[in-house]
């Protein structure tokens, strides 16, 4: 039997269509709009101005504490705006906009890097360099990963868990790069038990993804700190708590953060951009994007700059399909649905994803039916149905001694629920609710 | 870019394709083996009783919903259509048409409507309406027609009590199970259903096949069906293994009367039943445990009903002080 975590969790059709296709290079885009705001944390700071030129990896705002991170201009070319764009939290976020200079071609993402396998750094020097270059968690909460490495003086660490789970239908951007670069993520896992001075790591990758287990297998044979483990397919399993009990058995304490169970997750993805930045003094200015749907005429996966506008890889992926839709930012169960293509990619954007119409509708509510389908598949071990109605009728006192507020967001309970009640709608409310009292009584 | 055809809506964007109506439907699908029995041992009266405990409650959902309550109506949820098989499947074949319709509305307008409708009732109406018209109308509520093998005739077919019925009866009277045994059906007929009793639950056989089908479906998981039949098992075989001759077997308990009806069919109603696993598995102990006390100890031979009437009350209970483990309760861990 696979390892997998114990409570609740959901099987939805994992519609991987682009699991065997390479990631491509996404051409450079005209105009690219960059967000000072893509991690969770502080704003960066903007240290350019309007009609100045940019070189490609050049700082253009830097990070505004600890808690935040630089920001590197992801194409050679003019700034020439400052304002304020519609990013896809729906909301208009302060960005720089660059015009791609066509002449600047000193591109240094198309430069190609040979395998470098000696790690020259030691933990402080890796920690800066990490903080310098930019580099956040690219799994989708895109928490900046100096802090993550920095560690906390009261805990004692002794293993680092590597994401390779992508347990959201559709997307293949790990996947992908776990086929293309293994040996460069491997490393990234050296480099990252280098830093936090410990000699356990274990790579978790589900088994939908048997080539993938078995490259990553193959390559850490010799390899006495790292082990692979091929995972039951359940979502939500990439969610960091629910990775750490199907791996290790532990549990995040309720309010509590990986390193209480003395880990630290990293996925993929950032364990690559990792690499780069020790290795080769790369940036983060680009990150693998999955670019599907069902109705989608070439779903593919494509290398892309930070910044480029979303209607580039629609274009490029041959347009968007007739009839109504939803453009999601992310994946089915917990990307989020963009009013239009204009938004750019961040950090954070691991998959562009196009819901066809019948799919896209919300079917009619009914009354819920206790049959508590909900309260089976929560991972958290909540009843979604209790809190959904507790926040319907504002007892958001009651709901925070329900524990509402660890609720993770899956959307399990929604995506069961055969009566289609709004529950992780009602909920999220009710956790904004819940946190603003529970803060006006401290 | 079509722009002004694009959805926007919170996550989670997909939806699994299981709903309320199917759910229904599949009960439905699972009850159709102990219907074709019923219809082979009680012919046409079976059919009869079946049919207007359907439309009846079909009808009276639609009339309350639309004139009373002014509602939209909710008539093709296949929950009323649920109701009314499971409210035959509950009566005696020889039950006069017009009770059953009392029954329907005792069902549908008391146990369910004046609740709210559709997950807000507490207790199983179907149960409600059996439990009505029993103590109301107690002997046609218990002249069982003995069933007649390929029957085909509308004549009035001899009466009889049910296995259950028999055993009490000459218990009280001083005899033994040794002497009674030669009165109730063996155990080989109790699974296939030739002995007296309501429409539905004559044959165990036909029942199981049902169960596992909604098992195997996921409309029910095995908590409540199982333990509740485990606890009338071990608490009925307790008594048999201490006085073999005044208490009759385990397998005479399950196979005779309504508990594998009510096990499977009747407990597991998902609004009437607790929504946690740990709940269910008290809920089924407390079903099985009052079943046995009514069978051994009470006046009436059948206790599944009321059992799971009382410990229908009792949900709201349940679900309150036997709460899902949350995630992170436990902190313990070795480090390495």
């Amino acid at each position: 039997m696979l390892r997998t975590f114990r409570k609740g969790g959901i099987h939805p059709p994992d519609n991987k269509l682009t699991a065997g296709t390479a990631i491509k290079r996404l051409p450079v885009p005209g105009v690219v709009y960059v967000p000072i705001a893509q991690h969770i944390g502080i704003p960066s700071e903007i240290i350019v101005e309007t009609k100045e030129k940019v070189t490609v990896g050049q700082v253009i705002a830097r990070s505004g504490g600890f808690v935040s991170t630089n920001i590197h201009a992801p194409v050679a070319g003019t700034v020439t705006k400052l304002d304020k764009i519609v990013d896809s939290s729906g909301y208009k976020k302060q960005c720089i906009v660059i015009r791609t200079d066509g002449k600047d071609i000193a591109n240094i993402e198309e430069t190609i890097f040979p395998l470098k396998k000696e790690i020259a750094l030691g933990p402080k020097e890796i920690i800066s360099r990490i903080q310098d270059y930019g580099i956040v968690g690219l799994g989708g909460a895109t928490f900046p990963s100096h802090v993550k490495l920095a560690g906390r003086p009261d805990t004692q660490l002794d293993y680092l868990i590597v994401n390779g789970v992508e347990c959201e239908p559709y997307l293949t951007a790990d996947h992908r790069l776990m086929l293309e670069k293994a040996e460069e993520i491997i490393v990234g896992i050296k480099i990252v038990m280098l830093a936090l001075g410990i000699n356990k790591a274990i790579v978790g990758i589900e088994n939908n993804k048997k080539d993938a287990v078995a490259l990553f297998k193959k390559l850490t044979e010799n390899e006495s700190g790292i082990q692979v483990a091929a995972l039951q397919v359940k979502y939500p399993q990439g969610s960091e708590k629910q990775l750490i009990s199907a791996l290790l058995k532990r549990e995040v304490p309720k309010n509590g953060l990986p390193p209480d169970v003395g880990v630290v997750v990293n996925n993929v993805g950032t364990l690559f951009a990792i690499y780069e930045a020790v290795q080769y003094d790369k940036p983060l200015t680009e990150r693998v994007v999955t670019v599907t749907g069902k109705k989608i005429k070439n779903p593919a996966n494509f290398w892309v700059k930070i910044g480029t506008p979303i209607s580039d890889l629609i274009n490029e992926v041959g347009g968007m399909p007739e009839g109504q839709y939803k453009l999601i930012n992310g994946g089915p169960m917990m990307g989020k649905a963009l009013k239009n293509a204009d938004v750019p990619v961040t950090k954070g954007t691991s998959g562009i994803l196009v819901i066809s119409e019948e799919e896209a509708l919300r079917k009619e509510v009914q009354n819920c039916i206790r049959c508590g389908e909900c309260v089976y598949v929560c991972p958290m071990g909540l009843e979604p149905h209790l809190l959904m109605s507790l926040s319907e009728k504002a007892l958001f006192d009651r709901a925070l001694s329900e524990d509402i507020l660890t609720c993770i967001e899956c959307g399990s309970c929604s995506y069961v629920c055969p009566s289609n009640r709004p529950l992780l709608d009602y909920i999220r409310f009710g956790k904004l609710s819940a946190k603003k009292l529970e803060i006006s009584k401290n | 870019m079509h722009m002004e055809t694009i959805v926007v809506s919170a996550s989670p964007h997909i939806h699994s394709d299981r709903t309320s109506r199917k759910l229904m439907y599949d009960v439905v699908i699972a009850l159709v083996p102990a219907f074709l029995v019923s219809l082979y041992l009680f012919g046409i009266s079976a059919f009869i009783v079946t049919a207007v405990a359907i439309i009846s409650c079909l009808f009276f959902e639609f009339v309350i919903q639309k004139y009373v309550l002014k509602t939209a109506t909710t008539i093709s949820d296949g929950s009323a259509l649920l109701t009314g098989i499971l409210l035959a499947f509950n009566l005696p074949s020889n039950i006069p048409v017009w009770m059953i319709i009392v029954g329907s509305l005792v069902a549908i307008g008391i146990a369910k409507l004046s609740f709210g409708g559709l997950g807000f009732n507490i207790f199983n109406p179907a149960l409600v309406a059996r439990v009505f018209l029993l103590v109301s109308f107690p002997v046609q509520m218990t002249s069982w027609p003995s069933p007649v093998v390929n029957n085909t005739s509308l004549a009035d077919a001899v009466t009889g009590a049910t296995p259950l019925g028999i055993v009490k009866e000459g218990l009280q009277y001083g005899e033994t199970m040794t002497e009674l045994s030669s009165k109730i059906p063996s155990l080989s007929e109790l699974f296939l259903g030739i002995s007296g009793g309501s429409i539905g639950e004559m044959s165990g056989l036909a029942l199981l096949l049902g169960g596992i089908y909604l098992l195997v479906r996921r409309v029910i998981s095995w908590h409540i069906p199982i333990t509740m039949l485990l606890t009338i098992a071990v608490m009925t075989g307790i008594f048999w293994l201490v006085d073999p001759l005044h208490y009759a077997d385990p397998l005479f308990h399950l196979f005779a009367g309504g508990a594998i009806l009510g096990a499977f069919f009747m407990a597991t109603d998902l609004v009437t039943s607790p929504v946690t696993r740990k709940g269910m598995v008290i809920f089924a102990v407390g079903i099985g445990a009052i079943t046995v006390v009514i069978r051994l100890f009470g006046a009436y031979p059948e206790g599944v009903s009321f059992a799971i009437l009382i410990m229908n009350a009792l949900v709201p209970l349940i679900n309150k002080y036997f709460k899902p483990r949350r995630f992170g309760e436990k902190i313990k861990f070795k480090m390495v």
